[in-house]
């Protein structure tokens, strides 16, 4: 696309070919990207489609392997993230850089060289206040951060930007922590932002939010640009397809014939609340039989990690039920939930699931030293310790130089089928598997799926949370959608659609399948 | 130009003997500036006090004796350790247990030997362990840092003992004396081969093999190593996670208990001011240097107890013996910094271009 | 007790308070800027002999106080390297420096035992100040350092909540990676405020030997290396409150002193033990969940500017 050079100095930013490589992937594969004076332009695309890198990039973060930015017509090269600020390029990250006891207006003249010695609050907290009116941020300036709502966080996290007069913004997922109101609070803002003249870059999942502010759109796939939309060619589905790509996956080997057995995971009316103190699942129902893969899709953040916590027992419900084969587990303790052959293969699967500084054979038992198999009165029997390690590690193809090896120097792969192998040995009646796959490279994640399959043939009601859309379908035999802590009902794996189901994670139309 | 920093994933076993190595060197090398201004030659003191901790039959036999309260104490931090919990009580536990033991031998020393010195263990141990307990109740219960709780401990316990060995306990003969009377002969640790080696090296060398088989096979020691390897891990696991650290620090100051009760039974005979001396620190170090493996602890506690003997020879070329204190802060200072390079790679990045630079994984 | 006495009281639990506050304003820096020195103890020994050496070396009480500030400062230095540069764990690095504070003080100190000053620190009454009833004499009757104590606790507590640099210090304790991206140097200030800390820190020492005793002798410290540790989180790492308790501190020691001089029966040594057992219960009350309670977000955390 040739521009003129009076268009090339109009554009804010002007990314071109820019190339970025980490150890085995290729993050961004000449990515181009152009932002207008004035604009709010949305970047889309599925989670390691490089869209996060290409913005790294852009505010300073990361240093691009190749390619050039311009600003303002200008090339720029940026060692740091204080280089781009500089340049008037800032970003928000969707985990805030603030500190907790500091009020928002020390947070945001923090490292700023004037005033150089004493510090007028009550001047600086007048210029924020006058800052935030007009541009629909408004905030207590004299509050300390932890008081203050996510929402308001991020508006301190916003005014640092501006008070730093930056030219360009950077949001990512902004609205992955808002609630409604505050999310058509922040669009105004954004709204007002562009039309002082500043360009705002917003990533972000959520389709429907995207298509109402967005002046342009930007697709990411597989580390570069392929399709950006300008105002009029914006709608929901061509936007869905273009992220997941037009094909509709070709469904697996998977046998389907086989009718599940009983009911025997059962969750109903569940209420959990997260951290933070914000409803995480609402009213959930889940169903899961014997010898069934139910997959829940959706985008990280959205009430999975509390949801497979308090399966588990690790955290406890407000309000609902948990039953397993018809036992009332809700509230029970974590070792007796282990006991009803509950499996939980947790997210963090270094820190949580495995003991990283131990070695494979220590791992082995982590949720099974107390059974009379592996100790004796207070001893643990060391050698059927080892014994049921060496099977494991042969049965389930874990790639380690022996069992005595720390589990750290495993590679991610190899830990991830350590973990599942343990979870699995034991013939569990319940798998609860919290994206099994994150981080794994192609032969890996296949050897997670056959397992899991395996174990589904063996009769156990397994239940599979992920991101991964293909993974979902390639393994379910029904698959629900989790969005804001609402659970849908099952859609049979051979009739779901990936675009329909993009678009249930992007909260279009998740109300109405509510189950 | 940039010096690079990476951590390391495998580390060359090369490193692991030879950087402890240069530690030890620079640290003699340092001390020995030191020793210089005090106006004595560096290396006719080092050479003294080597023959002082190994030169004759009699020299090895008390640099045993002197390691073998630093052991005993020694395996107490280390199973703290292991749960990554800083037991830096050992003095005041030491105390404790020598009070405990003393109290034993000095009302009723009528017992049959077996049953006294028996009684005078058990007592030591239970007494070093509940003073660790209770000073570290806050850190389980409260979060409070159970460093400053067991040092604040290890003052009252000097105290306490400073109290009953001055008033009620105190020697009626040598009244102006802070010890108190010497133990009857039943209450005597046994001694060996014509030296000063008593049956406290035997508790040790029985209690290193206890506690190995406590720490590596043992049901409550994998929860140990996994409540020191992850809390997250261990709370997944469903492990009783305030249960696991009392215990931790009951065996570990029982060890020190021991060490006190040894120090009183096999040495002076008596319970007197000042029966730490430092050990409990020292024990600290021991472990800081050699991990919490006991074997580990018991070279390394060897290796201390030369450099206290050695420092005491060291007198008599006219430097002060406060020297191995010296050199013990120094070499865990350089081990410290050594470690560094054991964990981390270094190197120089001498290319200028930026934009061309991989980055090393982000 | 008649008012003599009681000012008598007062005025040593200004002296006995001292040092405390001086080793607590020092560790406070030291940890508003995210590094935790558990060898204050060792600090102040150093500071102790080096202070005592000079002063007596050169006859001159500034000198001593001169060498204290400059011992402590390298200390800080060395303390910095080990904790900023090669990331070590903190605590042992602070059981290293105390253990090696102990042994190098008593090593150098040995031709000084006992020896008493020749040129300590004199009381200087300031007029008019000290003539007001009771309090007077007890806080206006005091030597230098003393008098230095009094201006540096506001002149910091201004510093670290009033000033910019003030603000920027604490950022580095409590999120060192926003104060990086927002363009402020991490390891510049953690070293230059660890030294600035040690030498605060060991002027307390050095009022010991050079004030308040005046002699050298082995761990003459005692223990309020430690008391200051723990003073400094009771505080909530706020230099009016350290003052406060340190005073309260010194007020125990004078107490006892006073209670022994009556007469009571109760053996000394369980007065002694009062500061040890108070610094635990007011550990113990800290421990309220207030926000902030446990000190700097960051404090013992090595900065890692490389990783996540």
């Amino acid at each position: 696309m040739n521009q003129t050079s009076d268009e090339k100095s109009q554009l804010l930013i002007d990314m071109r070919d820019i190339v970025k490589h980490f150890p085995g992937v290729m993050a961004n594969d000449g990515a181009n990207l152009t932002l207008r004076r004035g604009e709010v332009h949305a970047v889309l695309g599925e989670n390691g489609a490089g869209k996060s890198t290409l913005m790294n990039i852009l505010s300073g973060l990361y240093r691009p392997d190749s390619g050039e930015i311009y600003v303002g017509g200008e090339r720029k090269e940026f060692g740091s993230a204080r280089d781009a600020l500089l340049a008037g390029i800032g970003m928000v990250h969707q985990h805030f850089c603030l500190v907790d006891i500091f009020s928002a207006a020390e947070n945001i003249t923090l490292g700023m060289t004037e005033p150089r010695l004493h510090l007028n609050m009550e001047d600086i907290e007048d210029d924020i206040t006058e800052l935030g009116r007009k541009f629909n941020l408004g905030i207590d300036p004299h509050a300390k951060i932890w008081q203050l709502s996510v929402g308001e966080q991020q508006r301190v996290e916003i005014l640092k930007l501006l008070f730093r007069d930056a030219q360009v913004l950077i949001l990512d997922e902004p609205t992955s922590v808002l609630t409604p109101q505050e999310s058509d609070e922040l669009s105004e803002t954004l709204r007002r932002m562009a039309d002082s003249g500043r360009g705002i870059i917003y990533i972000s999942h959520r389709l429907a939010e995207v298509c109402a502010i967005a002046d342009r759109v930007t697709i990411i796939r597989g580390g570069r640009d392929i399709a950006t939309l300008e105002l009029n060619e914006i709608d929901e589905e061509r936007v869905a397809n273009l992220m997941l790509g037009s094909d509709v996956s070709p469904l697996s080997h998977v046998d389907r014939t086989k009718t599940p057995g009983d009911t025997i995971l059962e969750i109903k009316n569940l209420d959990v609340t997260n951290d933070r103190g914000l409803p995480a699942i609402r009213k959930a129902n889940i169903t899961v039989k014997a010898g069934q893969i139910v997959g829940l899709a959706g985008v990280a953040g959205n009430g999975q990690k509390e949801l497979a916590d308090v399966i588990s027992g690790i955290r406890e419900a407000d309000a609902g039920e948990i039953r397993i084969a018809d036992k009332d587990i809700t509230g029970k303790g974590i070792r007796e939930i282990i006991n009803e052959g509950v499996s939980l293969i947790p997210e963090d699967r270094t820190n949580t699931g495995l003991v990283s500084v131990l070695k494979v054979k220590d791992n082995a038992i982590l949720r099974s030293y107390w059974y009379e198999r592996f100790s004796r009165g207070f001893l643990i029997k060391g050698e059927e310790v080892e014994q049921h390690t060496e099977r494991l590690v042969k049965d389930f193809n874990v790639v380690t130089p022996d069992i005595n090896e720390e589990v750290w120097k495993l590679s991610g792969g190899n830990q991830q089928k350590l973990l599942l192998a343990r979870e699995m040995t034991s013939d569990p009646t319940v798998i609860v598997a919290s994206h099994p796959t994150s981080g794994l490279d192609v032969q890996a994640a296949m050897d997670v799926h056959n397992m899991l399959l395996e174990q589904r043939d063996k009769g156990a009601a397994i239940l599979v949370i992920s991101e991964d859309l293909e993974e979902l379908l390639t393994l379910s035999d029904q698959v629900i959608v989790i969005y804001d802590g609402y659970v849908t009902q099952p859609i049979p794996g051979d009739k779901a659609d990936r675009s329909d189901l993009g678009l249930l994670m992007m909260g279009s139309g998740v109300k109405e399948l509510v189950s | 130009m940039k010096i690079k920093i990476e951590k390391r994933l495998d580390v060359p076993f090369i490193l692991t003997i030879l950087l402890p190595l240069i530690a030890v060197l620079i640290a003699f090398a340092l001390s020995g500036i030191l020793i210089k201004t005090a106006g004595a030659d560096p290396i006719a003191a080092y050479k003294t006090m080597w023959s002082g901790a190994f030169g004759s039959t009699y020299s090895f036999s008390e640099t045993v004796v002197a390691s073998i309260p630093l052991i005993l104490a020694g395996l107490g931090v280390g199973i703290a350790a292991h749960a990554k919990l800083w037991n830096i009580g050992g003095e005041g536990q030491i105390m404790m247990g020598a009070f405990a033991a003393s109290g034993l031998a000095l009302f009723y020393p009528d017992l049959p030997r077996p049953v006294l010195l028996g009684g005078m263990m058990i007592l030591g141990f239970l007494a070093g362990g509940l003073w660790a307990v209770i000073a570290s109740l806050p850190r389980i219960y409260l979060g409070i840092n159970e460093i400053i709780t067991t040092m604040m401990f290890n003052f009252i316990a000097g105290f306490w003992v400073s109290y009953i060995v001055q008033g009620p306990w105190r020697d009626p003969i040598l009244v102006a004396f802070p010890f108190t009377a010497q133990f009857d002969k039943a209450a005597w640790l046994p001694r060996y081969f014509g030296t000063r080696i008593h049956l406290g090296l035997g508790m040790a060398l029985v209690a290193a093999v206890v506690i190995t088989i406590l720490i590596y096979k043992s049901k409550w020691g994998y929860e140990l190593r996994v409540i020191g390897g992850s809390l997250k891990a261990a709370n997944y696991s469903g492990i009783n996670v305030k249960k696991s650290l009392l215990l931790a620090m009951l065996l570990s100051g029982g060890m020190a208990g021991l060490a006190g009760m040894a120090e009183v039974s096999g040495i002076l005979h008596r319970l007197q001011e000042g029966i730490a001396a430092g050990a409990g620190f020292s024990a600290f170090i021991l472990v800081a240097l050699a991990g919490g493996n006991p074997f580990g602890i018991i070279v390394t506690g060897l290796l201390l107890g030369a450099l206290l003997t050695g420092g005491t020879s060291a007198q008599t070329m006219g430097v002060p013996p406060q020297i191995a204190d010296i050199l013990q802060g120094l070499i865990l200072f350089f081990a410290l910094a050594s470690s560094f390079f054991t964990r981390y790679r270094v190197w120089i990045d001498r290319s200028k271009d930026k934009s061309a630079i991989v980055d090393s994984g982000d | 007790m008649d008012i003599h006495m009681f000012s008598a009281l007062l005025h040593t639990m200004v002296t006995a308070g001292t040092p405390i506050v001086y080793a607590a304003l020092g560790e406070l820096i030291t940890e508003r800027v995210g590094i935790l020195n558990l060898g204050v103890e060792g600090v102040m020994l150093i500071g102790s002999v080096a202070g005592f050496a000079a002063a007596s070396q050169f006859s001159n009480h500034w000198i001593g106080l001169g060498a204290a500030i400059i011992a402590g400062a390298i200390t800080g230095f060395f303390y910095a390297v080990l904790c900023v540069g090669f990331k070590v764990d903190q605590v042992v690095a602070g059981i290293a420096l105390t253990t090696f504070g102990i042994g190098f003080s008593a090593f150098v100190g040995k031709p000084w035992l006992g020896l008493p000053l020749a040129v300590p620190f004199e009381d200087i009454r300031l007029p008019i100040l000290a003539d007001i009833p009771i309090i007077g004499e007890p806080f206006f009757d005091q030597d230098a350092l003393v008098y230095i104590s009094y201006i540096l606790v506001p002149i910091l507590w201004y510093f670290i909540y009033k000033t910019r640099p003030g603000l920027h210090l604490r950022s580095v304790g409590e999120n060192p990676r926003a104060a990086d991206t927002l363009g402020i140097n991490v390891t510049r200030m953690r070293y230059g405020y660890t030294m600035i800390g040690c030498a605060i820190a060991a002027i307390g020492g050095a009022y010991l030997t050079m004030a308040f005793v005046p002699t050298w002798f082995e761990e003459i410290t005692v223990g309020r290396g430690w008391i200051a540790v723990s003073l400094v989180i009771f505080s909530g790492w706020n230099p009016l409150i350290v003052i406060a308790g340190a005073y309260l501190f010194g007020g125990l020691d004078a107490a006892t002193l006073y209670i022994q001089a009556a007469g009571t029966n109760i053996p000394s040594h369980f007065l002694a033990m009062g500061p040890y057992i108070l610094t635990i219960l007011v550990l113990v009350l800290a421990a309220r969940k207030r926000k902030g309670g446990l000190g700097p977000a960051a404090l013992a955390i090595p900065y890692d500017s490389e990783g996540q």
